[in-house]
């Protein structure tokens, strides 16, 4: 059902976990449909991802998702970490069944969301950056009581 | 590495190698159609009504009530179309759950844009049907109940016989989807008041394809399928011959082995689920803890995504199946976990075990050594599990 890269990524995802104190931290995604992205971004003065880091609940597709698109920003600009789509980490994964494609839309939402908070805590505009929409709370009130 | 486990039963089975045998003489030898006149086709007649008495012997049926078909779908199918086509002048409304098999929700969803009203019944926690509801859905124009026998997903059993007695008191109809409980518990059709009832040859080591309807003595549904006269003209097309040797012998297989079999995979399973939730946090048993099928095991796992730990078990050569969005191929997940009240995101993380007999303690271990391993990896990936640590450390 998946590519090989898929399966290497799922396998073995790069970038898997947290950052202490992260210059911009977005989640994506909610329970409700099964997939929730989490990415942390260290970015130093210049602008630069010095470091990545993300966390997902979700299908192998989200996860490999997540792990390619953390690999593709690293190191990167602001500008070029913009530039990473859904379809450029697709395409770097040789592709997604399509049931899954909106796996990789989270991947670019979630970047774009880490970024917005490193925006908005450095109060600086990013171009062509706008609010994620996406509200990982949607559907969670009734999730507390089952335990 | 190498260790290969199925423990999706409920999935399919395998055809069982006497099954297989049996089948064999009728594609290469004994092929001929049972309706022709000569004489090499004579056995094979013969032959298909011998498999009809083994399976309403398995029943306590009559041979003449059961039907073979292509399987466990056409039968839901047949059932629920030519009961709406057969008594529609009696009444519109027919009974029926919300845990169902897609083959039974499905047709019933059909049935409604054909001016059909269906009443999709709630299940309690564990999964079984409220008498009281189903006495307080019934009405004048009710002309069906159809309330599986055991449920695929969470394994619950359904108390049959006291659906059955309500039906008869008010004369509707009863069917019951009995494909993943027909081989793996006794049943009496006349006990529970059974007026029809499905079953899939696949599900008990018989093989895929062929499956049977029993439609009780008076029961005035048509055919389903036009054209010959087979079935006694209620289903048409030449006779699955090798389909229905290998249905019948696996019926018989399954009949003789069943108290034995269902005691080992019960203990078995029983074994698994004490493990599991001993030794797993934040997880729990999906289905009734007793009065389930033999062979499921169903459980869901807090903060994990069911389809990862499908990919991960496959890897350790595991093959177990999920509720998840992800392997239904829609954004909800499966539609049994929402009836019995689990939240979405616990309905998720969801993986279904169903054995065989011939799976062992041992590997039992394995599998939970294994699954431990797994669903500690996944949490340590998971935002909901970060944020619920956090929480809890506040």
């Amino acid at each position: 059902m998946y590519s090989e890269k898929v399966m290497d990524h799922f396998e073995h995802p790069r970038n898997v976990g947290e950052i202490e104190n992260p210059s911009g931290v977005g989640t994506v995604g909610n329970a409700k449909c099964g997939d929730i992205m989490r990415i942390y971004l260290d970015i130093d003065e210049n602008q630069i991802i010095q470091d990545v880091k993300f966390k997902t609940f979700g299908c192998g597709a989200a996860v490999a998702t997540s792990s390619m698109a953390t690999e593709m920003v690293k190191g990167k600009s602001i500008q070029e970490a913009m530039q990473v789509t859904n379809k450029a980490v697709m395409e770097a994964l040789d592709g997604l069944p399509p049931v899954k494609v909106h796996c990789s839309l989270l991947a670019e939402e979630a970047i774009h969301a880490a970024l917005w908070d490193y925006a908005q805590k450095h109060d600086i505009k990013i171009e062509g950056l706008s609010k994620p929409k996406s509200d990982i709370h949607e559907g969670e009130e009734e999730e507390e009581e089952e335990y | 590495m190498g260790k290969f486990l199925y423990l999706d039963n409920a999935a399919t089975t395998k055809t069982a190698p006497e099954v297989v045998e049996a089948m064999l003489p009728y594609f290469t030898e004994r092929f001929g159609n049972p309706s022709s006149v000569y004489s090499f086709s004579a056995g094979n007649k013969e032959v298909i009504s011998q498999q009809r008495d083994i399976i309403a012997g398995t029943l306590g049926a009559k041979s003449n009530e059961i039907y073979f078909t292509a399987g466990g779908s056409e039968s839901d199918n047949w059932a629920l179309k030519a009961t709406a086509e057969a008594y529609g002048q009696k009444g519109n409304h027919i009974i029926t759950t919300k845990i169902e098999h897609h083959a039974i929700l499905h047709t019933a969803e059909y049935l409604e844009k054909r001016g059909f009203e269906v009443t999709y019944l709630d299940v309690d926690e564990d999964g079984k049907v409220k008498l009281d509801e189903l006495k307080a859905a019934i009405r004048p124009t009710t002309i069906l109940i159809s309330v599986m026998f055991a449920n695929n997903e969470i394994g619950t059993i359904q108390p049959v016989k006291e659906i059955g007695e309500i039906a008869h008191e008010h004369g509707i109809l009863f069917h019951t989807d009995a494909v993943q409980a027909y081989g793996q518990l006794p049943i009496n059709v006349d006990e529970c008041h059974i007026d029809m009832l499905s079953a899939s040859g696949h599900k008990f080591n018989g093989p895929k394809g062929i499956g049977f309807l029993y439609i009780r003595t008076g029961v005035k549904i048509r055919s389903f399928v036009h054209g010959g006269a087979q079935e006694r003209k209620r289903r048409a097309g030449t006779e699955n011959v090798p389909g229905i040797v290998g249905i019948g012998t696996a019926a018989k297989r399954a009949a003789e082995t069943m108290a034995e079999r269902t005691a080992k995979e019960r203990e078995i399973r029983d074994y698994l689920i004490d493990r599991v939730l001993n030794e797993i946090p934040y997880c729990r048993l999906n289905g009734h803890r007793t009065d389930r099928l033999p062979n499921n095991a169903n459980f869901s796992f807090r903060f994990v995504e069911g389809e990862s730990l499908l990919i991960k078990l496959d890897m350790k050569g595991i093959c177990g199946s999920s509720g998840s969005a992800c392997t239904s191929g829609s954004l909800d997940p499966s539609h049994v976990l929402l009836a019995i009240g689990l939240p979405h995101e616990i309905a998720h993380g969801s993986l279904r075990l169903t054995l065989n007999e011939e799976i062992t303690k041992e590997d039992i271990d394995y599998v939970v050594d294994n699954l431990k391993e797994i669903v500690t990896y996944l949490r340590e990936m998971s935002p909901l599990y970060e944020d619920f640590v956090k929480k809890n450390q506040k």
